[in-house]
């Protein structure tokens, strides 16, 4: 019997299907089944050959045995048969599974690959469909392997139909997401790109998708379809609807196509050809007239699609970013949404607003719709709207509105579900802590760890607010429940400052301690661990209660610990507390700077010096500044000195740091000198800086005649720049004299403008950087809002300082102190020939940050003339800490 | 404490839902529907824990029953509660189905309420319960009656009721045991034991105290203390009970202390005892496979059963299961006796034999054609099952005596009409090929 007159209908795969749904249960199901398998398996085996129909219907029941979730493993090779058919439905159904069920059998994909070969090259469209769907479904390497070569033919061919074309373009454009390095770039691209002008939108359609892909990998290539887009962008914007085919939807023309060519455009910048950029400036403003018009439909297909090419366009714009007066409608456009019925509306406008508010253009519009985005918090029901207004609110924060808006974020945060991570942008420090220990005690859970670093790192660089800060927290822990990151906080800032709050009787050391113990029991480890530093910490600050702390450290919860970092901390501390004097515990203790000293403790060697019969020069290094890493790790950066021999115990090296800093100042230009002196010994200094590294060739030279005089040691330091800091390590020597123990400290002259490399540029250069820093200050507000909280104040990129020159001005001296000080001069840069203008890369460990130095001498205003110090560069504390040395030296 | 009680159809839905305890809310219902019955992967364990709520469930033909509770149970007592459920539901209304679930539901609700006492199992006899619930609508009782069910419920012997007469004394004794095995090809035993019941039917009037006597080996040893030549005689009779539990009338103490079983029987059907025992296993069939691979799309089996007990009996029903690989295209059976089929709904050769007499061997040989695949797994070669029934105990087992006695009625043992049946049927008796 002719397959033609049974039709499509294959009433066996029907009743087979019926069958599987008409099951009571799951048994009865697999029985079914494993019964169609065999029959199927006694058909494929049968010595008769089968005709096409069958073919198809026991491929398609397999077909549907599989999605049941069954395995499936025969009846591929029927399948592949099937694909050397003649009639249309039998070669769909052997693609259909070979697209579902092929696997890398490589012999079958050998037949596969044979017979998609075939159709592609037969000139019938529907068959070369039909392969090219399969290829795109499939999309896997060997597909790419064997078929990238030819389908670019097909799209380009003249003589392709239409769908095909269509289908090509497609395919390509998934083989390029799957295996992008297989597909070829040729001649082809070219006429890729000639496409857009194709007369059936379909092909066009197509054809964008696949030219938006590549171009973001090779704009170059494809730079050509900028003015094709837009040509096209227009005749479909601004044409009667009439002649756009069958694409008009809901009385909106080509909604895909344009919203694809407008992706197009986003990846390219505005075009520099005048008439193609005005012509899509015409477009993106009928656009956005468009949408003010009366919608021509109630239907909500016809306002989804014409959003959808609103928004597309609006991205556009804001992707340009140069046509402020666009700028401004689109604004406008998105603030009428703001109020819109529809959730996802109200969404998108506030996510597209977010992104215009970095714009400098529309920055301004966006604040005007604050009072309406404030209002969108407090009354929107769907959380990820809300999100998305906290985020629009970042966005459009600055100088003017910090205040109101954070006002209004702790009040909403107050009600809120704490779902939305706090994020705050301060303006005085007070102020800031306040805020952030409210955060903290409103919503703990969702205050990072990051935030209570910030506050900590604040506290530490700021003495105005240390004592102020200690007695809030101290009152803040009185609160019977504190959350951990508080406690954190609190025992942190008590360490350090809790001197500062102890002459209150209501807030005496012992209160202090006793109130941080309560809350020892209920934290985690790390909090238990820097508690304990906080003890030991007072410890040195407040003698009068050692002997509670050393109780506290001596229990068994703390020394027999089950937590090996507790139990360590306890012993050592409890051992520290013992022996060590007040002294000792000083240096450890008052190194814990956050601001981070970012040298490594390289110096420990011993060098005794045999000069003399009674003279012992050691260099003693073990105390030298503890590692101190950036905030980030501020929670504990104190590596407790290990002092289990006893020897320490006979000889301390003294605390008393000299305080040479003017001696050290001299080093600031200097690599050379002299740098510390009494009557027993002279300690001189050579220094080599390169690039991170340092190396300190320092001699020490006995002065005193009596004992030997003039001997010398030479001991070399190395020094490397992890990151930025500003405190110099400290040397400590101690030697015997005359029988006596002396211990000496001195500080050695390591400051970060060391590690400055001179760097030479133009003015252009020069000044082109200089904006481009100041710009992107601005934007990285913006960017840094997001992630946590910001301060406006001073510490911004860029550093301006005012200062009163100490010495008379003197052009030379000062060229040579900008040189001495490590950075380029640039001479005849700056357009005022008496500014001197410089820069150079500080080289650390971790970073490598360029900065730009201007200093502009105003010698009217004062007898010895004032310098205005400007400096840039990426990272805000190297500008604190090299605008800190630079003034140190005049 | 067993918080509720839910009845399911096989799609999920609910018919029964009683629940006994606060902790157990709606949600549960619908936590057992979505996590056990519409599971992607099938549920196998009895017990689920759905966020901190178990769920014990067992299944009837096309309905489960679910237990669930929040607190820590005993599982056995749940289960033991569950198929004491089934019993009584079964003996109120015949087979548990959809149907005669839906049309009972009155019933159903009734014996919940009067079995389980928030959440506590009560009396589950179902001979008691038919006195006070009943299917024939309320029964307006009598003072005495009602009196009467008040004291029967409470009382000590709450399984039977006083004044049961019977013109003829008969009691029925059934000796069920189903016999599991696991052979390797080579006929070596690697797991084996039987599990047997003792179900009596009692249509005894009065109040009558029953002994049971069997060949237990502790028993028969204690009384071979005295007679020397009775051992002897016996001793390879006896059995080694492993394990037994017996139903709740018979008097555990004098089980402890003498080892006899003595009671007084509930009236109608109930189960006496259950026991185990591993040692000494008659097993009724021996199954000897042979399975040859020719070449990739063949395979040749050959399968012989030996019947290993007396010529005199008849064992019935005895069906040998052959399972054949996932790519058989097709297959050619040849058998001496009975009836073979390729089953393909079930991947395996289904071959019935009615009827077989002791110590006689038959055979099957099978050609399977396979379907060469492109998939690398071999075929895990499943064992050969087989399912049989034959006329007496593979443990051993024999019933020595049962004796009645009841005083006050005018009935001596004699008198009693007895009759005593040995079923042994399969359990899982396979063997692997």
């Amino acid at each position: 019997m002719p397959a033609v007159s049974k039709g499509d209908g294959m009433r066996g795969l029907a009743v087979f299907i019926s069958d599987i749904r008409n099951c009571k249960s799951k048994e009865a199901e697999i029985k079914r089944i494993n019964k169609e398998l065999a029959n199927i398996r006694s058909k494929f085996k049968g010595d008769k050959a089968l005709d096409g129909y069958s073919k198809k219907k026991y491929v398609c029941k397999l077909l549907f045995i599989f999605l049941l979730g069954h395995d499936i493993d025969f009846g591929h090779m029927e399948a592949v048969n099937l694909l050397s058919s003649n009639r249309y439905t039998e070669k769909q159904i052997g693609y259909l599974f070979i697209s579902v069920l092929v696997n890398s059998n490589s012999e079958l994909i050998r037949l596969i690959n044979n017979g998609i070969k075939n159709d592609l090259a037969s000139r019938n469209p529907t068959f070369m469909n039909l392969a090219l769907h399969c290829i795109a479904n499939v999309g896997s390497r060997e597909m790419a392997e064997a078929f990238t070569a030819d389908i670019p033919k097909i799209l380009v061919a003249g003589d392709t139909m239409d769908s095909v074309k269509q289908s090509a373009a497609l395919c390509l454009l998934r083989l390029n997401r799957t295996s992008p390095d297989l597909v070829p770039m040729g001649e082809w691209t070219s006429r890729v790109v000639h496409l857009l002008n194709d007369q059936h939108l379909g092909v066009v359609t197509a054809a964008t998708s696949l030219i938006t892909t590549l171009a973001q990998k090779n704009p170059e290539e494809f730079k050509t379809s900028v003015s094709l887009a837009v040509s096209r962008l227009s005749r479909i914007v601004t044409s009667a609807s009439t002649d756009l085919q069958d694409y008009t939807y809901y009385f909106v023309p080509a909604p895909w196509l344009s919203v694809k060519l407008l992706r197009l455009l986003q990846c390219y910048p505005p075009p520099e050809e005048g008439a193609v950029r005005g012509r899509l400036t015409e477009c993106l403003e009928t656009i956005l007239n468009k949408a003010q018009e009366p919608p021509k439909s109630k239907k909500v297909q016809h306002s989804n699609a014409k959003n959808a090419v609103l928004f597309e366009a609006i991205s556009l714009i804001i992707h340009h970013d140069s046509e402020p007066n666009l700028l401004v409608r689109a604004c406008n456009q998105l603030g009428q949404f703001l109020q819109h019925r529809e959730t996802n509306l109200r969404y998108l406008a506030l996510e597209s607003m977010c992104t215009l508010a970095s714009s400098e253009f529309s920055h301004e519009a966006v604040k005007t719709h604050i009072e309406t985005v404030i209002n969108a918090l407090k009354t929107e029901r769907d959380v990820s709207v809300r999100q998305r207004a906290v985020d629009l609110l970042y966005a459009m924060c600055d100088r003017s509105n910090a205040q109101q808006i954070v006002a209004e974020m702790l009040n909403y945060l107050e009600t809120a579900d704490y779902s939305i991570r706090e994020e705050i942008y301060a303006v005085d420090y007070t102020w800031y802590v306040d805020t952030i220990l409210n955060l903290i005690r409103i919503a703990g859970d969702y205050v990072s760890e990051e935030v209570w670093y910030r506050v900590i790192q604040i506290v530490i660089n700021r003495d105005d607010v240390q004592g102020y800060s200690a007695k809030t927290v101290f009152e803040a822990l009185q609160a019977p429940a504190c959350h951990e990151n508080l406690v954190k906080v609190g025992g942190y800032i008590l360490g350090e400052f809790g001197n500062l709050i102890a002459g209150d009787p209501r807030s005496s050391p012992l209160i202090q301690f006793n109130l941080l113990h309560s809350k020892f029991h209920l934290c985690s480890v790390p909090t238990r661990a820097l508690l304990l530093s906080t003890y030991i910490k007072f410890v040195n600050l407040f003698p009068e209660i050692k002997a509670t702390i050393q109780d506290v450290l001596r229990s068994d919860s703390q020394l027999r610990n089950a937590d090996v970092e507790l139990q360590q901390r306890a012993v050592e501390y409890l051992r520290l507390s013992c022996i060590a004097s007040t002294d000792i515990l000083s240096t450890p203790s008052t190194s814990t700077d956050l601001l981070g000293l970012g040298l490594a403790p390289v110096l420990n060697s011993v060098a005794p010096a045999s000069a003399g019969g009674s003279l012992l020069v050691d260099v003693f290094s073990d105390n030298s500044p503890a590692v101190a890493s950036l905030a980030h790790t501020a929670e504990e950066n104190f590596s407790s000195p290990r002092i289990g021999s006893a020897d320490v115990v006979s000889d301390d090296p003294a605390a008393a740091v000299h305080d040479a800093d003017e001696l050290v100042n001299k080093f600031v230009c200097k690599n050379n000198g002299v740098l510390f002196e009494n009557q027993l010994m002279q300690i001189g200094l050579k220094s080599e800086f390169r690039q991170n590294l340092g190396e300190y060739n320092s001699r020490t030279k006995q002065v005193d005649p009596a004992v030997d005089g003039g001997a010398q040691v030479q001991q070399i330091l190395n020094i490397e720049c992890v990151s930025d800091f500003m405190e110099a390590p400290i040397l400590n020597i101690q030697f015997r004299y005359g029988g006596a123990l002396q211990n000496m400290s001195v500080k050695l002259p390591v400051t970060l403008n060391k590690f400055f490399q001179p760097t030479e540029m133009t003015s252009q250069d020069f000044f082109q950087r200089w904006k481009q820093l100041s710009i992107e200050q601005q934007h990285s507000l913006t960017v840094s809002c997001k992630s946590f909280c910001f301060i406006i104040d001073s510490p911004q990129q860029e550093v301006q300082k005012i200062f009163k020159a100490k010495h008379p001005m003197d052009t030379e001296v000062t060229k040579a102190k900008i040189i001495g000080f490590g950075v380029a001069l640039l001479d005849m840069v700056d357009p005022n020939p008496s500014n001197f203008t410089g820069a150079g890369v500080i080289h650390t460990k971790n970073i490598q940050v360029g900065c730009l130095l201007r200093l502009e001498p105003n010698t009217q205003a004062q007898v010895r003339g004032v310098f205005i110090f400007q400096f840039y560069s990426r990272v805000l504390e190297i500008c604190v800490c090299v605008c800190h040395i630079y003034i140190y030296i005049y | 404490m067993i918080g509720g009680l839910f009845i399911y159809n096989h799609k999920g839905e609910v018919l029964i839902s009683r629940v006994y305890r606060d902790d157990i809310g709606r949600n549960a219902v619908d936590a057992f529907r979505v996590n056990v019955i519409h599971a992607r992967q099938q549920v196998r364990s009895p017990v689920t824990n759905i966020a901190r709520t178990s769920f014990f469930h067992v299944k009837r033909s096309n309905i489960w029953l679910a237990a669930v509770t929040k607190q820590n149970v005993n599982a056995a007592m749940v289960f033991e509660f569950l198929y004491k459920m089934c019993d009584v539901m079964t003996a109120y209304f015949g087979k548990i189905s959809e149907e005669n679930i839906k049309n009972n539901f009155v019933l159903i609700y009734e014996l919940l309420d009067e079995i389980l006492d928030f959440g506590y199992p009560q009396n589950s006899e179902t001979g008691a319960l038919k006195t006070f619930i009943t299917q024939q609508g309320i029964k307006s009782q009598t003072k005495e009656e009602q009196s009467q069910i008040t004291s029967q419920v409470t009382g000590q012997i709450g399984w039977r009721r006083e004044g049961i007469k019977y013109r003829r004394n008969e009691l029925f004794l059934d000796v069920l045991e189903s016999v599991n095995l696991l052979m390797s090809p080579q006929g070596q035993v690697l797991s084996a034991h039987v599990s047997g019941r003792v179900v009596m039917k009692s249509y005894l009037s009065g109040m009558p105290e029953c002994k049971f006597g069997m060949n237990d080996k502790i028993v028969i040893d204690k009384q071979g203390k005295g007679t020397a030549d009775e051992t002897s005689k016996s001793g390879k009779q006896s059995i080694a009970i492993d394990d037994c539990t017996f139903h709740q009338c018979v008097r555990l103490s004098k089980f402890d202390s003498e080892r006899s079983i003595s009671f007084i029987p509930p009236d109608g059907e109930y189960e006496l005892m259950r026991y185990r025992t591993t040692k000494d296993i008659i097993l009724p069939f021996r199954v000897i496979p042979l399975v040859r691979e020719v070449g990739r799309t063949k395979l040749e089996v050959k399968v012989v059963i030996k019947s290993n007990f007396k010529p005199s009996l008849l064992a019935q029903k005895i069906e040998v299961r052959i399972p054949t690989p996932l790519n058989t295209s097709g297959v050619q059976v040849i058998c001496m006796k009975g009836k073979a089929k390729y089953k393909a709904s079930e991947n395996a050769i289904v071959w019935k034999i009615k009827r077989m007499a002791g110590m006689k061997e038959s055979q099957i040989s099978a050609e399977i054609e396979l379907l060469p695949t492109n998939d690398k797994k071999k075929w895990a070669r499943p064992p050969i099952s087989m399912n049989f029934e034959v006329p007496f105990a593979p443990s051993g087992l024999k019933v020595r005596y049962l004796k009645v006695f009841e005083p006050k009625l005018n009935y001596s043992d004699h008198d009693v009409i007895k009759w005593v049946r040995y079923i042994g049927r399969s359990g899982i008796y396979e063997t692997r090929c």
